[in-house]
């Protein structure tokens, strides 16, 4: 069954823990950049999440033109590392420019869920926060609407809580 | 080497040319980073000629410094430097601020900045790769529309990423005013020190930085892992409240049940206004809860809003020490005016601490006629908003009173006891050029010991005081790691927890007695730098002291009458120079210097002692 990761953005405290133990889970290190899932605060305070929402139509692996993303069980995007030659075109195919390459860094980075348990959502609700939550995978396509653009989410979060045009 | 790069960045402003300081392992053993690293290179770059570096010319070095705890240990601080326009010594101010960690991702443990720029600029740095920009568009803004537009510059100038981490000034420091803060986040300031002012000297608006690699390999990366979560948990188990009310609890808590809270310039310490507290700030303010930084699990933040004659006012909590600078201290009791002060001296740039210390020390003279409403323009009156909003914009533009009282509360004393001929500095609460932080000495309860401030080597600062045991929390020892580190005060526990992570990292294996000794060294170093001083101020032994006011007694609340002995200072003075290894006048003796491995210092203490 798929499963999908909740984001809240009023829950989120802009901790970034996420990114932390994210980097810290795949790379073995702390490395913000390789992080699955991404904390934009570009207005103090008022934080975007930002990661994969994995779209039902899957444009990524769809325009590999080396098959080396495909679809598990969660519903998550799984990389070939020996495959991919990290040409972008799944970054481009993204509608949220989501896919990551990284210099030195074999491999597209895309969250896997952590093979159905997410750390970014453990540490979440460990410190209790509950930004991030497993739910099952919403169905109606949903799931796209979450693809904002960091900037105009931020503008639109300052604007809510100032409770006017800006 | 482990937990480091070894190596700092350093720019030349007149030239943009940037090139790497090497750093050897032994100079991170012996300071750690940050606040201690900083004393060092400063020590070893100046020596004899300290006394003549003017920290308001472009020459003084600004310093944004991480240390082996950035990053891998929850929280973040950045550690801001040079030599203090206010101390004439180094002050190791920290702020939150991911420029910390893309420093660390951008492979240096730190950006040193030397010379000055012509005309305004910001700095981009990217991957160690420095771009110098015109910041003309931005000049002279602070708050929200900086933060807003210089996010926009970035990403027309350098194709910068959304949300790449900067730290910044407002138009104090452009001003050059000795209380600006070098600012983040809209509410995060290195306030003490007032290293706004120095980067406003070299031109410098905003420093931002983004890195694309990881952060520098660790010893034991696989205990790392599980010492993360755990201490996580556990500082999330203690720190519940925090999370809740943050520093705001002590709006009540210091003021009401400790009688530790400045009230009209330190004339009280006491207050009963219910709703000023957390629980007023939260019913009337807080828009948000919880708020962090980066790898925070306590979250002591809440985003605060409030609305007045069509303007909008964003900041923090405020936090305690801002609810009581511009908060009792100027006879506000009112959570919205607080949150509106408070967010000024945000969007000017200013150090709430100084500048609401300045401002109580103006309005405490007007309120005595030393100062008239001639020479001000306007009445001086505690706990009238708008007055004090006036007042605060005339110190950051260093208009009329403004320019005098920008030179912050210990200058503007001495130039203002001149031009009266009589002596204002017993109104003046601070020690050796930093006001006192919001924490009275005189009830014994918040900051139990007389000697807190008086032997700090960053005089008034609240987050470095000193204490006995000298090797020990309660002591500035711990202060000085904390700041080099560099990690936030409020993520860890104990000294143990913190020893064990910093090996873990570096896999020194270091004892908690020579974990302490780096304490030591980085005091008596900054010690030895403030006891050099200069040029427009030094400082003896007679400046080891507590503002006058600390000796009057108590006026009101439950600790009615009471206040700290001046023989009671002298003897706990004599008995931590004694165990410190300071001679009778606070000078460190040349054995102590020895013995830290502080000998190549040896020379300066002639001058000392001249």
């Amino acid at each position: 069954m798929p499963i999908w990761i909740l984001r809240d953005f009023s829950k989120c405290s802009s901790c970034k823990l996420c990114e932390i133990v994210c980097s810290l889970k795949h790379e073995n290190m702390v490395w913000p950049e390789a992080a699955r899932i991404r904390i934009y605060e570009i207005i103090p305070g008022l934080p975007v999440i930002s990661l994969c929402v994995q779209c039902d139509d899957y444009p990524c692996v769809s325009s590999c033109p080396f098959q080396a993303l495909s679809v598990g069980e969660h519903g998550e995007v799984l990389v070939d590392k020996e495959k991919c030659t990290m040409c972008g075109a799944c970054v481009t195919a993204c509608p949220g420019n989501i896919p990551r390459i990284l210099p030195g860094k074999q491999g597209v980075i895309i969250c896997n869920l952590c093979n159905g348990e997410p750390e970014c959502v453990k540490v979440c609700s460990e410190m209790g926060y509950h930004a991030l939550q497993l739910v099952s995978k919403p169905e109606g396509g949903v799931v796209k609407n979450y693809l904002v653009k960091p900037e105009e989410a931020s503008t639109k979060l300052l604007v809510k809580m100032m409770g006017e045009a800006e | 080497m482990k937990g480091f790069w070894g190596r700092l960045l350093e720019v030349d402003l007149a030239t943009g040319a940037a090139h790497v300081l090497e750093i050897p392992e032994k100079a991170y053993r012996m300071f750690l980073g940050g606040r201690g690293l900083a004393t060092y290179l400063l020590a070893k770059k100046y020596g004899e000629k300290w006394r003549l570096l003017d920290p308001l010319s472009p020459e003084n070095p600004l310093m944004l410094l991480t240390g082996p705890l950035t990053g891998y240990y929850p929280g973040v601080k950045l550690s801001v430097t040079g030599k203090s326009p206010q101390s004439n010594s180094v002050v190791g101010s920290v702020v939150s601020s991911e420029v910390a960690v893309e420093l660390k991702a951008s492979g240096f443990d730190g950006l040193v900045l030397k010379g000055g720029c012509e005309k305004p600029c910001y700095i981009y740095v990217e991957n160690g790769r420095v771009h110098l920009r015109d910041a003309s568009d931005i000049w002279g803004l602070g708050g929200l529309k900086l933060i807003k537009k210089f996010h926009s510059l970035l990403k027309e100038d350098v194709n910068g990423e959304p949300g790449t981490p900067f730290v910044y000034i407002g138009p104090a420091g452009e001003n050059r005013v000795r209380t600006a803060a070098v600012m983040s986040k809209l509410a995060h300031a290195a306030g003490y020190g007032g290293y706004g002012a120095v980067m406003g000297v070299k031109k410098v608006k905003a420093i931002a930085v983004k890195g694309y690699g990881s952060l520098p390999s660790i010893y034991d990366p696989e205990s790392l892992s599980s010492l993360f979560r755990s201490t996580l948990r556990n500082v999330r188990e203690r720190m519940k409240r925090f999370r809740q009310w943050g520093t705001t609890e002590g709006t009540w808590y210091t003021g009401y049940y400790l009688s530790s809270m400045p009230v009209r310039n330190w004339q009280e310490e006491w207050h009963d206004v219910k709703n000023f507290s957390h629980v007023g700030f939260e019913l009337e303010t807080w828009v948000k809860n919880p708020w962090a930084d980066w790898g925070c699990p306590v979250a002591c933040m809440k985003l605060s809003l409030v609305k007045r004659e069509g303007e909008v006012y964003v900041t923090d909590n405020p936090d305690y020490e801002m609810a009581a600078y511009l908060g009792s201290n100027l006879g506000v009791f009112n959570p919205k005016e607080t949150v509106l002060l408070s967010s000024l001296a945000d969007e000017l740039g200013l150090c709430g601490i100084q500048t609401g210390n300045v401002m109580g020390f103006a309005i405490e003279l007007y309120e005595k006629g030393v100062l008239t409403r001639d020479e001000v323009g306007y009445e001086l009156k505690w706990g009238d908003v708008e007055c004090l909003a006036r007042l605060m914009r005339d110190i950051a533009y260093r208009r009329g009173i403004g320019e005098v009282l920008a030179e912050g509360t210990y200058r503007a004393a001495r130039i203002l006891s001149e031009q009266k001929g009589v002596d204002l500095t017993r109104y003046a609460v601070q020690v050796k050029g930093i006001a006192v932080g919001a924490h009275g000495v005189r009830s014994r309860r918040d900051y139990p010991q007389p000697i807190s401030y008086a032997l700090s080597a960053q005089g008034g600062d609240h987050t470095s005081v000193a204490g006995f045991p000298v090797d020990s929390t309660e002591s500035e020892t711990w202060y000085a790691i904390l700041d080099s580190g560099v990690v936030c005060m409020f993520t860890v526990l104990d000294d143990k927890g913190l020893l064990e992570y910093l090996n873990i990292i570096t896999g020194w294996g270091l004892n908690l007695n020579e974990f302490y000794s780096i304490g030591r060294r980085i005091i008596t170093l900054q010690r030895l730098l403030l006891s050099l001083g200069g040029p427009d101020a030094e400082w003896g032994v007679k400046d080891d002291d507590n503002p006058p006011r600390f000796y009057e007694p108590l006026p009101t609340g439950p600790y009615r009458g009471s206040s700290i002995g001046r023989d009671e200072v002298e003897e706990l003075k004599k008995k931590y120079y004694a165990e410190i290894g300071w001679d009778e006048r606070g000078i460190p003796t040349e054995e102590t210097l020895r013995a830290l491995g502080l000998g190549e210092f040896a020379p300066l203490l002639n001058q000392v002692r001249e």
